[in-house]
């Protein structure tokens, strides 16, 4: 089964780089033109921030709720990941055919073939978010496409491929940024790999 | 929620992405698609560009036919090898010439530009994969891995992309598969901290662990501390300094215990790594004088894990818990192989039993210690 679900894992991941490296080719260069290799802290927390909220990081990492306009990112717990309040019962089972992966209503939780994923909490929280990360850990993580830059494999939905093409300034202006957004103490749950 | 028409554009986007990505799981054939982003993610790793295609290419053998490694390579066996699923392995250095290793720091060698290192896998008798790395002049380091075909006539470099895990399996019978790293696994394990592994004072220590776990009969003129120092090959090794480093402990389960986790763990759970933030510390030190004082009992025996039992039982983990191996985190991911659970979570899909058998033991020890935690009582 380990072996089925790491091509899985692979093939996936394969795929993942694939859809994305059209349209992300060109805006990795342009997003490396437009660095501007910030001199001080608040021009590279300006340019994380830039980064991480026109990218895809706000989509996942912050949960919606439903508004006047339908769902949208609740910014009162902005990438806050998976609500640790909200218990998600067993995904639907999906009958054959081309239809593959479920998202939940916050947009924090999909089930697929690899199991089951909770966005993470980005928030400077010490203990459920990234607070005691460091810069290092953070492009690590990004580069390896593994939890620290050293263990578990990150799940899908998360495409690391994508955001891999950043160039280290980026990444570091971006994990400079979810520095500085507010602590929310929130402990996304493990995920859960299929059987 | 469930109605389309309410979803933004951009989910709508990661939607897209979901389906997508799934495709391949199903063998919905992308592989069209994926042919032109290979080749961007090999752009990105530059790895290609400095690693030859060929390890015969590397200078590792005098003689490839008949396998005679070239007269310059030392030959090595560190005491605490790395668990790969039982492989057997080979292992070997070359430094340049009239060049030598920074000793000066014990726990943190400084190796010169140019060092190169191999280490060869072999399952079954038959080779699977060499893995190389040299050090640039820059001093960063290049990783590459080079996969024998069947007949052992050829080793050719493995393709790497930045992905995870991916790489080329080995297929070894009874249905179990070698996976060979990419380029980015390498870097999961050799980080710029500690990017040599298996080549230090405690590994290279004449005073061999008789009780290491898988521990290997030194093959042939086999390179030892001693002997590193007497030719030159390393120097200012720190006066003081035992010549021959060994674990102190109270028992020689305990030694044998913290020398696995030293050699299988402390590569990235150590304290000076990128993930010292963790505060848990597997490695040996020089500066470990006392069994008592040792950083694994400080930082694990007793303390929080942030990771859950594998079992799923309930109560606080503990990382270890004196006295009680079942309870222990880190003896229940050592145990796992789930892909989120398992320990190293990489390069290994066969559970270490006899480490297993070994840390449970040690673990029991530990509830005779009168300095450590006791049992948790919350059961």
């Amino acid at each position: 089964m380990k072996t089925t679900a790491k091509l899985l894992l692979t093939s996936y991941l394969l795929a993942a780089l694939a859809l994305f490296s059209g349209c992300n080719a060109s805006a990795a260069q342009d997003a490396a033109a437009a660095s501007a290799e910030p001199t001080d802290r608040a021009s590279r927390i300006e340019r994380g921030r830039y980064l991480v909220h026109a990218g895809l990081c706000i989509d996942c990492h912050t949960p919606f709720a439903m508004g006047p306009n339908g769902p949208a990112p609740d910014m009162t717990r902005l990438l806050s990941g998976h609500p640790a309040d909200l218990q998600m019962p067993p995904p639907p089972e999906l009958p054959p055919g081309p239809w593959l992966v479920l998202m939940g209503a916050t947009n924090t939780a999909f089930a697929g073939p690899w199991g089951v994923t909770f966005s993470a909490n980005l928030t400077s929280d010490p203990d459920t978010g990234l607070g005691r990360w460091t810069e290092q850990m953070f492009v690590d993580t990004i580069r390896t496409g593994r939890h620290m830059g050293k263990g578990r494999p990150i799940l899908p939905p998360m495409p690391y491929p994508l955001v891999a093409n950043y160039t280290d300034e980026d990444l570091g202006a971006m994990f400079e940024y979810l520095q500085t957004v507010p602590p929310i103490s929130n402990r996304v749950p493990d995920p859960i790999v299929a059987q | 929620m469930a109605n389309a028409t309410f979803i933004p554009a951009s989910s709508m986007g990661m939607t897209l992405v979901s389906i997508a990505l799934a495709a391949p799981l199903l063998g919905l054939g992308a592989a069209l698609v994926l042919r032109s982003d290979a080749e961007e993610v090999q752009a990105i790793d530059t790895l290609p560009e400095h690693a030859p295609d060929d390890l015969r290419d590397t200078g590792l053998y005098a003689d490839w036919t008949g396998k005679r490694v070239a007269d310059d390579v030392l030959v090595y066996s560190p005491q605490y090898p790395l668990w790969t699923d039982g492989a057997r392995k080979a292992r070997w250095i070359r430094l340049p010439p009239g060049t030598a290793i920074d000793a000066s720091d014990p726990d943190a060698w400084e190796f010169p530009a140019g060092t190169q290192l191999w280490k060869e896998f072999a399952f079954e008798g038959r080779r699977v994969e060499t893995r190389y790395m040299q050090r640039r002049a820059d001093g960063s380091w290049l990783y590459a891995t080079y996969v024998w075909s069947a007949d052992e006539s050829t080793a050719r470099l493995s393709a790497t992309t930045g992905g995870v895990a991916v790489g080329v399996d080995v297929e070894l019978g009874g249905g179990r598969r070698h996976a060979i790293p990419s380029s980015a696994d390498c870097r999961a394990c050799h980080d710029d901290v500690a990017p040599v592994l298996g080549f230090s004072a405690l590994q290279l220590s004449s005073d061999r662990d008789p009780d290491a776990p898988h521990a290997e009969p030194l093959p042939t003129g086999a390179i030892d501390l001693r002997g590193l120092l007497s030719v030159g090959l390393v120097r200012d090794w720190p006066a003081g300094i035992d010549l021959a480093p060994r674990i102190a402990a109270r028992t020689p389960v305990e030694r044998a215990a913290r020398g696995y986790l030293h050699g299988n763990c402390g590569g990235c759970h150590r304290d000076d790594g990128p993930i010292a933030a963790l505060d848990m510390d597997l490695a040996w030190s020089v500066a470990d004088a006392s069994d008592d004082d040792a950083p694994i009992v400080a930082t694990s025996v007793g303390r929080p894990s942030r990771a859950p039992l594998p079992s799923g039982r309930e109560g606080a983990p503990l990382r270890i818990v004196a006295g009680d191996p079942d309870h222990s985190v880190l003896l229940g991911r050592m145990r796992s192989r789930a892909p989120i659970h398992q320990m190293p979570p990489l390069g290994t899909s066969v559970v270490d039993d006899d480490a297993v058998a070994l840390i449970a033991r040690w673990i029991d020890e530990l509830d005779e210690r009168p300095s450590a935690p006791r049992k948790r009582t919350n059961r």
